[in-house]
């Protein structure tokens, strides 16, 4: 698969990271190397294969519901960029 | 003791020292102090937390005294800086975690501390692991304390790679700046390290240390796990990181065995897998005629060595390069300015996402990111990732079929011994290909070690691997160190901190 850079520009606002026009062209030709390489696999039957999500064979376990944590609203914050009165901030979402 | 002797010591040989009163815990953490800082050049450590070590030496120290020692009291032990440490900046080596204090310990570094281990601090890696070379951080590049050539007129005497991500880790356990470390191995980020830098280091069972507390990579296929000196030195480390933890719901609830007690030294009669796809093209000779030597020692303490055949080997490296950065790109959406970390301020919410996130992540895991957000898109999501992890079944079930034959697999742990720092970046495929033989255990999740085997033309150390069935790392242990006797490793890297001796 060959991605242009409308495309690479696509994905890139998808993933939530902003780049500049110059970075997309080499971004393009990078992408789309990788993406090649590993289209390798279409050479494997894997029909009637289920697809395998987890090396642990284990079930999610359940447990009660109860709190067993929390109630340390000031440390959360303590790493905050911005807080103020007990909440992150962000900029204005709503006008 | 001098410092250069306090240094030399294995784990093994420094607990038995402690229990003696040969030297005390703080003795031993001044003299790791010292080492890291006179190891500085190496870059191996972003966080050095020589107070730290102190007050808790100290505190072993009373514990030895009244005899009521903890099974690794006073034992000097790094941390690769992925793993969340209450209090102690942690930052994945990314500009993106800039400050961040965990509030929390993570539950394997928790377990080290209360079992007396002594934190050293913090190491140096590729950006949320993501690498073979540890040249990706925010806080530079690591440098392997191993040269090509002790003199600089014996010819190409450039800085070498660690290997990675776990390098700072791996360099700092060579150099002497650590006595034992823990990391984590995603898709060969403790072996391929380990073989680099001429240590030891395994990947346990996926479950069986907990995942709890550590940056997350990609979750289904992120292991912690110890790297030291020998065989027995992380056979002992294992045992206190290992077991259930509640907090991680793929922690398997096994029982934690006695893994030291599994070195019994008797491999007779065990049936040793030697995997034709192992042999790929481009593999120096030396890796080649040093596995073969692998196969003759592991015989000549009575194993028995079968040809087998895991013939999805080749498609494990593809498969990964799919499933690995789509988990990344899922794992890595909380980095968003909002909770910790960097923040770029931008007109709106939106912005603020957008350029933190673009001044926050390095190349490659930006390129992760772009490829992972890609195949889990609409449209994409059954062609790329839902086929990865068809193939991931594939690559289990050759393991599965092999283990029904044979009870664990001998292979060399990297195609090559350490590069140069600033080679196979122009082409990220050329990168990719280090983790070639370490990638498929992480797919399957099964435990694999990398024991230092002999050196390459160039002096290089270079590694072997055992692979093992799920839960038998004592199969595994008990096989490397089998190897690690055989190969009587006892070479040493150019820059070793305090001198040796």
């Amino acid at each position: 698969m060959a991605l242009d850079k409308a495309a690479v520009a696509h994905i890139a606002t998808l993933a939530r990271i902003r780049l500049s026009e110059a970075e997309l062209e080499p971004l393009a030709d990078e992408l789309s190397s990788i993406l090649t390489w590993v289209e390798q696999l279409n050479e494997v039957d894997t029909v009637g294969v289920a697809p395998m999500a987890s090396a642990a064979s284990v079930s999610l376990p359940m447990r009660d519901d109860v709190v067993i944590d929390g109630g340390c609203r000031e440390a959360i914050l303590g790493n905050a960029p911005r807080a103020a009165r007990g909440f992150f901030t962000v900029p204005k979402v709503v006008e | 003791m001098s410092d250069g002797s306090l240094l030399a010591l294995n784990l093994a040989e420094a607990r038995d020292g402690l229990a003696r009163k040969v030297f005390s815990a703080r003795e031993l953490a001044a003299a790791y102090n010292d080492a890291i800082a006179g190891a500085k050049p190496l870059n191996a450590y972003i966080t050095p937390t020589p107070e730290r070590a102190l007050e808790m030496a100290d505190a072993a120290d009373q514990r030895l005294t009244r005899g009521e020692a903890l099974p690794l009291d006073g034992i000097p032990v790094a941390v690769k800086d992925l793993f969340c440490t209450k209090d102690i900046l942690t930052t994945a080596g990314s500009h993106i975690l800039d400050g961040f204090h965990p509030p929390y310990e993570s539950t394997v570094t928790d377990k080290l501390w209360r079992a007396g281990a002594v934190m050293l601090g913090k190491t140096n890696l590729d950006e949320f692991a993501m690498g073979s070379s540890s040249t990706t951080s925010w806080y530079g590049p690591v440098e392997n304390p191993w040269r090509r050539h002790p003199e600089p007129q014996m010819g190409d005497n450039r800085p070498l790679v660690p290997g990675g991500s776990s390098g700072g880790s791996a360099a700092a356990v060579a150099a002497r700046a650590a006595l034992a470390a823990i990391g984590t191995d995603t898709g060969g980020s403790i072996r391929q390290p380990a073989s680099f830098c001429g240590i030891v280091g395994l990947k346990p069972t996926y479950g069986r240390c907990s995942r709890w507390g550590v940056v997350a990579f990609a979750s289904s296929l992120d292991h912690p796990g110890p790297m030291g000196r020998t065989v027995l030195d992380v056979a002992i480390i294992l045992g206190v990181m290992a077991g259930h933890d509640v907090k991680d719901s793929t922690s398997a609830p096994m029982p934690v065995p006695d893994f030291a007690a599994a070195l019994s030294g008797d491999i007779r009669r065990l049936r040793i897998g030697i995997p034709k796809e192992y042999r790929v093209d481009g593999m120096p000779d030396e890796i080649e005629a040093l596995w073969r030597q692998g196969v003759e020692w592991l015989q000549a303490a009575g194993a028995e060595p079968v040809e087998i055949s895991l013939p999805m080997t080749k498609y494990a490296l593809a498969t990964y390069y799919i499933i690995a950065p789509a988990e990344a790109s899922s794992n890595l959406a909380r980095y968003d300015g909002v909770r910790f970390g960097l923040r770029v301020d931008g007109d709106s919410l939106d912005e603020m996402y957008v350029l933190t996130r673009a001044a926050g992540f390095g190349a490659e895991v930006r390129r992760r990111v772009l490829i992972g957000t890609y195949v889990l898109s609409a449209g994409y999501y059954d062609a790329y990732y839902l086929k990865a992890q068809r193939v991931r079944t594939l690559i289990a079930r050759d393991f599965a079929k092999a283990f029904e034959r044979v009870d664990c697999i001998l292979t060399p742990t990297a195609p090559s011994a350490a590069f140069i720092i600033g080679e196979n970046t122009d082409d990220p495929i050329t990168m990719y290909l280090n983790d070639v033989f370490t990638v498929p255990a992480n797919l399957a999740g099964l435990p694999a070690i990398s024991v230092p085997a002999g050196l390459s033309g160039d002096g290089l150390p270079l590694g072997l691997q055992i692979t093992g069935r799920a839960f038998d790392e004592e199969t595994v242990l008990r096989v490397a160190q089998i190897l690690e006797n055989a190969a009587s490793f006892r070479h040493l890297p150019s820059f070793i901190a305090g001198g040796g001796g």
